[in-house]
């Protein structure tokens, strides 16, 4: 297809969506990511039934602390496609790296960024 | 099992704001089971407070640390080594392994970080249900094996009251009535005899109204 993707963005390979847990997505945020996204397969068709379904119940949970902690829970967002849907994934991409530039840089890594440029300057 | 119930992580923050170094004590019991306090939610609490604290601009130590039981010394004892390393606990324990670590480790600030809920069963995925109340003396041989202290809003012995309705309880039309239930389990068990023993006055003085309740077992003492 070679469509055309965003370069914003790694890929972390799962067996399945219902795989990831609460934690990586927070570990991927206290690390400094600034958006994250779980593509998962369609609803109702999990090779392993509910694999999606209780990805996106993680990802609800996830959002729902960041919201809390002033993170800001719109960094992550849960999709489904089919396997066949390359243009479709390449369409979400784009989309969730322009959401992540409009809301800017996650507020941890900043300051971060911020303690170290002290710690260097003392 | 015991049923806890995480604590707001808002609630959380404001207990340890003013402590530097913090453990995060998890158990891996009861609270485990019911998703509260187990290894999982000993590194997401960990995690949210150093990105909150962080975002703030405080670098905190926060540790984490997850013994097989809160309520027994010598899973209690596994922590003394690093107890001094931290400035506060929060425990996601129960109740009972909060107040245990309390008077284990005296100059060190325990927090709770679960609201401990009840003795129940977990029912379905998500969902954890009252089913007894510890009242000390119980009465399940006589009512079908359905707890009338824990289940009935009333905890009445002879029932049901006035108030059960189509096999609900007048508290909530989701709360079934328990002595519907008991009388339902009654009748398949070919027992309705039982319903018409009416119960004796129970002794309340093994429940929580004569004070702290306490075991003592010579057979086991050493």
């Amino acid at each position: 297809m070679r469509l055309k993707i965003p370069t914003d963005f790694r890929i972390v390979r799962l067996p399945c969506t219902g795989k990831i847990d609460i934690i990586h997505i927070l570990r991927a945020f206290e690390k400094g990511a600034d958006g994250l996204y779980v593509v998962g397969c369609m609803e109702g068709d999990c090779h392993f039934n509910e694999g999606n379904f209780r990805a996106r119940k993680r990802v609800e949970q996830a959002a729902e602390i960041l919201d809390k902690i002033g993170v800001g829970g719109e960094r992550v967002k849960m999709y489904n496609l089919s396997s066949g849907e390359g243009p479709l994934f390449a369409q979400y991409s784009i989309e969730m790296v322009n959401r992540i530039k409009e809301l800017g840089p996650n507020p941890v890594k900043l300051a971060k960024q911020r303690m170290s440029k002290k710690a260097d300057a003392a | 099992m015991i049923i806890a119930e995480k604590k707001p992580i808002e609630e959380i923050i404001q207990e340890v704001k003013d402590f530097d170094r913090i453990l995060i004590l998890g158990c891996n019991e009861c609270v485990t089971v019911c998703e509260a306090g187990g290894k999982k939610e000993v590194e997401v609490l960990a995690s949210v407070l150093r990105m909150y604290f962080m975002a703030q601009g405080q670098e905190k130590t926060i540790g984490e640390r997850t013994l097989e039981r809160q309520c027994d010394h010598e899973y209690l004892e596994e922590i003394r080594n690093i107890i001094d390393d931290y400035d506060a606990v929060v425990s996601l324990a129960c109740g009972v392994g909060v107040q245990f670590a309390a008077e284990k480790y005296l100059t060190t600030p325990l927090l709770p970080g679960v609201n401990t809920i009840c003795l129940g069963a977990n029912e379905d995925r998500g969902l954890w249900t009252e089913r007894c109340q510890a009242c000390g003396t119980c009465v399940l041989a006589r009512t079908g094996g359905i707890c009338p202290v824990s289940r009935c809003a009333k905890r009445v012995l002879n029932g049901p009251c006035g108030g059960s309705t189509n096999g609900k309880c007048e508290i909530s039309k989701d709360t079934d009535c328990a002595w519907q239930l008991i009388i339902d389990r009654l009748k398949a068990l070919d027992k309705m005899d039982d319903y018409e023993k009416v119960a004796p006055v129970k002794d309340w003085s093994t429940d929580r109204a004569g004070g702290p309740r306490t075991v003592t077992r010579e057979d086991v003492k050493i």
